[in-house]
C-alpha cells in the first residue's frame, strides 16, 4: 500500500525520516526541497503561550490532495508530501511539512513554495492562540492572498 | 431539501458544530445563509452579511452562488489560517 501523500495528525513528524521515505527507491531524484512551519511565541503584538489548530476532517485531506495534483501537473517534480498537525501546539513545535522531489532544484523549490502558498489560503484549518489577554482566533492575512495570486490562485481568503 | 450545515472555528463556538436546514428546491448557499441568519440573534450576529465567510459544498470550496442538493453537506467558516 502506498504511503499517503497527505497526513493530518496530532503527532509530531521527523523531517529526516519523511524526506528519506519520500525519495526512497527513486534514483532519478536530484533535488529535495522541504519547508517546515513552526509555532512562534509572538503574533500580532502579543505573546503566544500555546495554539490550537482546528480542521475540517475529510475536506482538509481532499483539498491538499488536489493541491498536490496541481503541483505535479504544473511543475516537473517526481513526488510530494504534506503533513499538517492539528490539536494543541506549543511555541517551537512543528506545524507543517511540505516536501518535494525532482530531478533539478528549480522545480522543487517552486513547487514547494506553490504548495505552501496554496495551503495557506485554501486548506481548511483555523488557528486559535492563547495570549496574556485571552484566547483569540488568528486573522487571515492579505499577504497570503497576494502570495497565492503570484501563482494565479485567486484565493479570496483574507 | 434536507441540508446538513457544519460550522468551524469562531462560527462553531457561536452556533455549535452544525444543524440541519430544510431548504427549498433551487436554493443557493446564499439563500441558505439567509435562512440561517433568520434563526436567532446568535445566527444573525455570527453569519451577518458584513462578515467575510467562506463556504464549502460536499467538502469542496465553493462560492455562495452554488446550488444545494438534497442531502448535501454545506459548511460555513471564517477565512482559513492553516500552514
Amino acid at each position: 500500500m502506498a504511503t499517503p501523500r497527505v497526513r493530518v495528525q496530532t503527532e509530531d513528524f521527523d523531517l529526516g525520516a519523511e524526506v528519506a521515505a519520500l525519495r526512497a527507491g527513486d534514483p532519478g531524484v536530484g533535488a529535495v526541497a522541504a519547508f517546515v512551519g513552526t509555532v512562534r511565541d509572538r503574533n500580532d503584538g502579543l505573546g503566544v503561550s500555546s495554539m490550537e489548530l482546528e480542521h475540517y476532517p475529510g475536506m482538509t485531506e481532499k483539498a491538499i490532495e488536489a493541491m498536490i495534483d496541481a503541483a505535479m501537473q504544473r511543475f516537473d517534480i517526481r513526488a510530494a508530501r504534506v503533513i499538517h498537525r492539528v490539536g494543541l501546539l506549543q511555541p517551537q513545535d512543528q506545524i507543517v511539512l511540505v516536501a518535494v522531489t525532482s530531478a533539478h532544484r528549480g522545480q522543487a523549490f517552486q513547487a514547494c513554495e506553490f504548495l505552501m502558498d496554496y495551503l495557506k489560503t485554501q486548506a481548511p484549518f483555523w488557528k486559535k492562540e492563547h495570549t496574556p489577554e485571552g484566547a483569540r482566533w488568528v486573522d487571515a492575512r492579505s499577504t497570503d492572498d497576494a502570495a497565492a495570486r503570484r501563482w494565479g490562485i485567486e484565493s479570496g481568503n483574507a | 431539501m434536507n441540508v446538513n450545515v457544519r460550522y468551524f472555528a469562531s462560527l462553531r463556538e457561536a452556533l455549535g458544530p452544525g444543524e440541519t436546514v430544510d431548504a427549498p428546491a433551487g436554493a443557493t448557499l446564499s439563500l441558505l445563509r439567509d435562512l440561517l441568519i433568520a434563526r436567532s440573534a446568535s445566527h444573525a450576529a455570527a453569519l451577518a452579511r458584513g462578515r467575510a465567510l467562506r463556504c464549502a459544498l460536499d467538502q469542496a470550496l465553493c462560492d455562495e452562488s452554488a446550488l444545494v442538493r438534497d442531502g448535501a453537506e454545506v459548511a460555513f467558516f471564517p477565512p482559513v489560517t492553516g500552514g
